[in-house]
């Protein structure tokens, strides 16, 4: 479990680090290492060139702008579960990230990593399908955005092309109140999820659903949003009934399997956290405790 | 000052210091100047011929200085096999080479050796070692494996079925002729590997001008691999040496002679350098010994007051590839199952069956787990049938404190009866129910359905046979400057034993055990030994320790009451002194008289060790030393009473564990604090294996979980706090009256998980007769009613 020969290189500044990926093709960039590094102890990856990025201190900010929350790709999990303008303004952050691994690997882990990663049942992941995230992808001498539809192409997959690098994140913000729930299953604490639902939603006056956003992850190869759900739902009044549709819904979704955990019990999963998660946003609305 | 009794008591650990302030030394702490690197080439099929190897690339890469496949190996180790440890005659033994020959019969099996100037540079060329290999079909399920149109593991095998042993007690046939009342079950259990901190690691260095091999490395007891080296390379007794420096965990598979060892030992002789290698967790999964499936196909028998007349079936076992212990792990586990139950007529059939995996092994508990959970199961199933409270129906067949000792009648795996020598069953597992308040669970069990909450209780009982023989010795020596030291072959891998031993001797000689050094797994430092494993320390190198430091102390006060003129028994030892003893009911112990009337240890070892020239008195033997090895006449019988209590999430199907107590009888503690450690580790054990962990394979024998993200051991967070209650009935069977406590804490703990889990679902009918239990399968079993509210 020892990585292949590489070359190593430390660049300071987000022009470095551009220029670095530009010259070399065959290379891939370092961030908090949480999953890069046992890859490359197991040689599933072998890069002729290693880009670390922990020295680029422009690429680790959080910034809330009026419609959204912003974060450079190198923030580590820790400091966005400690910022105070996360934890006001994106509380259901706090709880996804309370899943992400241990508190040893969100010290190190970023959110850039995670999500160029894109594993299927990553929180980070969940919270950008949740929040219609955008992506801001850099090359040098040039720049794309890209909106989650568009980033997110499958299995570990992303819309990231060689030489290009995820530099920033964009939540699009709720304007509060409203109502939030992230659940998830997962073996053990801190294991990745087998599946993880979160659910954000607003209530009218009479207590009909306004606005609402579900996304399932770890059930299909990338994070889904119930779409259709969701433009149903509107207008209609949250109980068993509707809990038990966005369940359904959620049960659709057509599952992975592997050697541990079937498509079926993925589907189950999805299912009753579906209804869990709804449940609970609507509670927590109702019940104003939505710090 | 030194005046209480320290046996009994819980010193903190004299390992603590240096292992908490990184002077612990582990093997790959050690490095020999001029040291290379191996890194091994393994097979990639379960199975599989060998047709070429072509190492010419790997050879051409800086820094390599040899790739070494069988044909290379010194002659003795082309002719010969690694030992195997515990023979038995129904067994057909297949052994394994240092490096494989011309098949390959698991993922893993050594096949060439890489030396290297590190590590890496030897991974590198691994992956240029061309080998050829023809697939041949695998076998991965030991069930399967049994029938007669099986694939064989080993392509000349007449079975995949190597050892068939019938364990049969009374009149089998009888007992279910005489009772409408059988019940059969089919129980289905694994259990993962050892999966310690520290991987397997070895060190040799050969010293050409004196002819001696050195090796250093991490295991349960340096001298079993040393005599398996004296057998492998021909050398004489003086001409290898084994030490086993601080090892991070063992569990059992740490106690095996490994293919690897002597390929590394070769390595070192043909170079001429010191070789290192040390397991990554990827080898691990693959290579190190695991314990693995069990099939159990057992009927129970009993008349109408629920009371056992016989227990008959078949254990088809999975052994693995190779045969390194014989059949010693299912044959525990065959002898196991009456535990703490009268059983009047008992007949399995063992089937030992070789598949294409790594071997199967002993891991803390020895398959004693599994014989407990057939057993418990059983109970349960009785208790279900008959309607009667599980506690119940065990009461009623426990063997009771006035049959000690009590001949189960099985034949255990050191070749002789199973013969409780003591404990009181009935009181232990009262002791547990009392801690858990069991009589009031069942309310507590309505009041949580009414809200929706599933809870469920579960029992486990075991008696498992501990202090396994032959022997551990002890050297205990006083040197001529008054320092005391105990050498042992016992191998401690987190045991304490530096501590407990030295608390042993301490008494012996009124001194703190910071006065008593303790050495451990080093073949120089004692002649003889075996290791640690089976629980059998604390018993057997505990009882030399104890006589051997009896025996010094008496000499010493022999030789002082010589030099001062009064007698022997007015003398005691304390603080690195012999002296008067206080009178009984006089002033104090140490009076001014006392102080002035006493002679140091030191002085007596030198008077001890003789003087050049004169002749030693009384023809007395030299030094102030004795080696002692305790050996008893049988096992001496442990046992233990597990209740847990859980909840389980009929939605997700997670097993939550709300409260679990374990009431143990260990005999006389050394050590109160270090038992309750090995208890606590042991649980953590058993909550891996009754929950979490599985070692998966596909139906081609190819490992599936060979990391920690696919192999889940259990965390902080999925262990609660656990209740030890302490029972002490001394063993008759050695002077301290020790019984093994290494192993106590798995051995009744997985059945009573499972049995909770299955009462919590009762509402539901599910039965459960597999381990571990995962959430995926609890909702299986629930089937619609896991939909819960979103019905």
């Amino acid at each position: 479990m020892k990585p292949a020969r590489f070359t190593y290189h430390d660049p300071a500044a987000i022009a470095d680090v551009l220029a670095l990926l530009a010259e070399h093709e065959d290379s891939r960039l370092l961030a908090g290492g949480q999953s890069l590094m046992p890859m490359m102890n197991f040689r599933f990856v072998q890069p002729a060139h290693l880009i670390d990025l922990n020295r680029v201190a422009e690429l680790g900010y959080i910034r809330a702008d009026a419609g959204t929350l912003a974060f450079g790709a190198m923030t580590r999990q820790r400091q966005i579960q400690r910022d105070a303008n996360v934890q006001q303004a994106c509380p259901i952050m706090i709880e996804a990230l309370s899943h992400v691994g241990h508190r040893q690997t969100r010290a190190r882990g970023t959110i850039g990593g995670s999500i160029s990663h894109f594993d299927p049942s990553a929180e980070l992941c969940n919270m950008a399908a949740l929040h219609d995230a955008q992506f801001v992808l850099a090359r040098k001498g040039n720049q794309r955005t890209l909106g989650f539809d568009q980033f997110a192409r499958g299995y570990l997959t992303t819309a990231i092309e060689p030489g290009e690098m995820l530099q920033e994140i964009r939540l699009q913000r709720w304007a509060k109140p409203y109502g939030f729930a992230f659940e998830e299953f997962a073996m053990r604490h801190g294991d990745f999820a087998i599946c993880a639902v979160s659910v954000l939603l607003t209530l009218t006056g009479s207590g009909a659903i306004d606005a609402i956003a579900i996304a399932v992850s770890g059930v299909a190869p990338t994070p889904q949003r119930l779409r259709g759900f969701e433009a149903a739902a509107r207008g209609q009044m949250p109980g068993h009934a509707l809990c038990r549709e966005a369940a359904l819904q959620a049960a659709a979704i057509e599952a992975m399997s592997d050697a541990y955990t079937t498509a079926a019990y993925r589907t189950h999963l999805a299912r009753v956290l579906t209804y869990r998660a709804l449940e609970k946003a609507v509670a927590r609305f109702k019940s104003q405790d939505m710090t | 000052m030194m005046s209480e009794k320290s046996f009994g008591t819980s010193p903190k650990r004299k390992e603590d210091f240096d292992l908490l302030t990184g002077r612990g030394r582990f093997v790959d702490d050690i490095v020999l100047p001029g040291m290379y690197a191996a890194a091994f080439v393994r097979s990639p099929l379960a199975h599989a011929r060998i047709k070429s190897i072509d190492a010419s690339a790997a050879l051409a890469m800086p820094g390599v200085h040899a790739v070494i496949s069988h044909h290379d190996l010194p002659a003795t180790l082309r002719e010969r096999r690694l030992p195997l440890f515990v023979p038995h005659p129904t067994l057909t033994s297949r052994m394994q080479h240092a490096l494989a020959k011309e098949e390959v019969c698991y993922v893993g099996e050594p096949v060439a050796v890489v030396v290297a100037d590190n590590r890496y540079l030897a991974e590198d060329a691994l992956h240029l070692v061309e080998i050829d290999y023809e697939p041949l079909a695998a076998v991965s399920d030991c069930k399967a494996g049994a029938r007669p149109d099986a694939p064989r593991a080993h392509a000349d095998l007449e079975s995949n079925v190597v050892s068939r042993m019938l364990s049969s007690v009374g009149d089998i046939d009888a007992a279910f002729r005489e009772t409408p009342h059988v019940f059969k079950e089919e129980i289905f259990q694994h259990r993962g590997g050892a999966f310690f901190m520290e991987c397997r690691g070895v060190i040799a260095s050969y010293d050409a001008v004196e002819g001696a091999l050195l090796v250093y490395v991490s295991s349960q007891g340096p001298h079993r691999i040393k005599r398996a080296l004296l057998d492998l390379f021909d050398l004489s007794d003086t001409q290898i040496r084994v030490v086993t420096p601080d090892v991070g965990g063992g569990f059992g598979p740490k106690g095996s002679f490994y293919a690897e060892y002597a390929a590394i030992a070769a390595c070192a002789m043909m170079l001429g350098h010191p070789v290192k290698w040390i397991e990554d967790r990827r080898e691990n999964f693959v290579a190190t010994h695991q314990e693995r499936d069990q099939y159990w196909d057992v009927e129970i028998a009993v008349d109408a007051e629920a009371r056992i007349r016989g227990l008959r079936g078949v254990l088809t076992h999975d052994n693995g590839a190779y045969t390194p212990w014989g059949i010693v792990l299912p044959w525990i586990s065959v002898a196991t199952v009456p535990g703490p139950y009268i059983v009047p007529a008992y007949h399995i059939e063992l089937r030992s069956v070789l598949t294409n995996k790594v071997m199967a092994t002993p891991v803390r508990g020895a398959g004693r787990p599994e014989g407990v959970v057939v057993m418990e199961r059983l109970m349960d199933r009785i208790a279900r049938e008959f309607k009667l409270d599980p506690a119940e129906v065990r009461r009623r067949n426990f063997i009771q404190p006035s049959q000690m000792p009590y001949n189960v009648g099985v034949i255990f795996r050191d070749g002789k009866q199973v013969v409780y020598d003591s404990g009181d069953y009935p009181a232990c597992q009262d002791a547990a129910l009392q801690t858990i308040d069991y009589d009031a669970f069942r309310a507590r069990q309505a009041e949580a359905r009414l809200k929706g909450r599933y809870i469920g209780i579960g029992i486990g009982n075991a008696v498992e046979g501990t202090g396994l023989g032959p022997y551990e010795g002890a050297a205990v020596k006083v040197a001529t400057n008054g320092r005391i030291t105990v050498s042992t072959g016992a191998t401690p891998q987190g045991q304490s034993h530096k501590t407990t031993l030295a608390q042993i001797a301490a008494d012996q000689f009124g001194v703190s055990i910071d006065a008593i050094r303790v050495e451990t797994g080093d073949t120089s430092k004692i002649s003889q030994g075996i290791g640690t494993f089976a629980a059998r320390t604390a018993v057997n190198a505990g009882s030399s320790v104890h006589l051997a430091s009896v025996k010094v102390a008496a000499k010493a006060k022999a030789i002082a009451a010589k030099l001062l003129d009064v007698r022997e028994e007015d003398l005691e030892l304390r603080d690195g002194y012999v002296q008067l003893a206080a009178l009984p009911g006089g002033p104090g112990a140490a009076s001014d008289n006392a102080r002035q009337v006493r002679k140091s240890l030191a002085e007596l070892a030198v008077v001890a060790a003789g003087m050049p020239g004169f002749a030693m008195q009384d023809g007395a033997e030299p030094g102030l030393e004795s080696t002692a090895y305790f050996t008893a006449p049988q096992s001496t019988y442990a046992n233990g009473t597990a209740v847990v209590e859980v909840e389980v999430d009929i939605e997700t199907g997670r097993v939550t564990i709300l409260r679990l107590v374990l009431a143990h009888d260990c005999g006389m503690l050394i050590n109160p604090m270090v038992v309750e450690g090995q208890v606590m580790g042991g649980v953590a054990h058993a909550i891996g294996n009754a929950l979490f962990e599985r070692m998966l394979y596909d139906d081609q024998a190819q490992p599936l979980s060979t990391n920690f993200g696919e192999y889940l051991l259990p965390l902080a967070t999925d262990v609660p706090r656990i209740e030890i209650v302490h029972q002490e009935t001394a063993s008759p069977l050695n002077p301290l009256g020790i019984k093994g406590a290494g192993e106590s804490g798995t051995i009744p703990t997985i059945a009573p998980i499972i049995a909770a889990v299955e009462d919590a679902l009762s509402p539901f009918g599910v039965r459960i007769l597999e381990a571990p239990i995962t959430p995926q399968r609890i909702v299986e079993l629930l089937g619609d009613a896991a939909l819960g509210r979103t019905r």
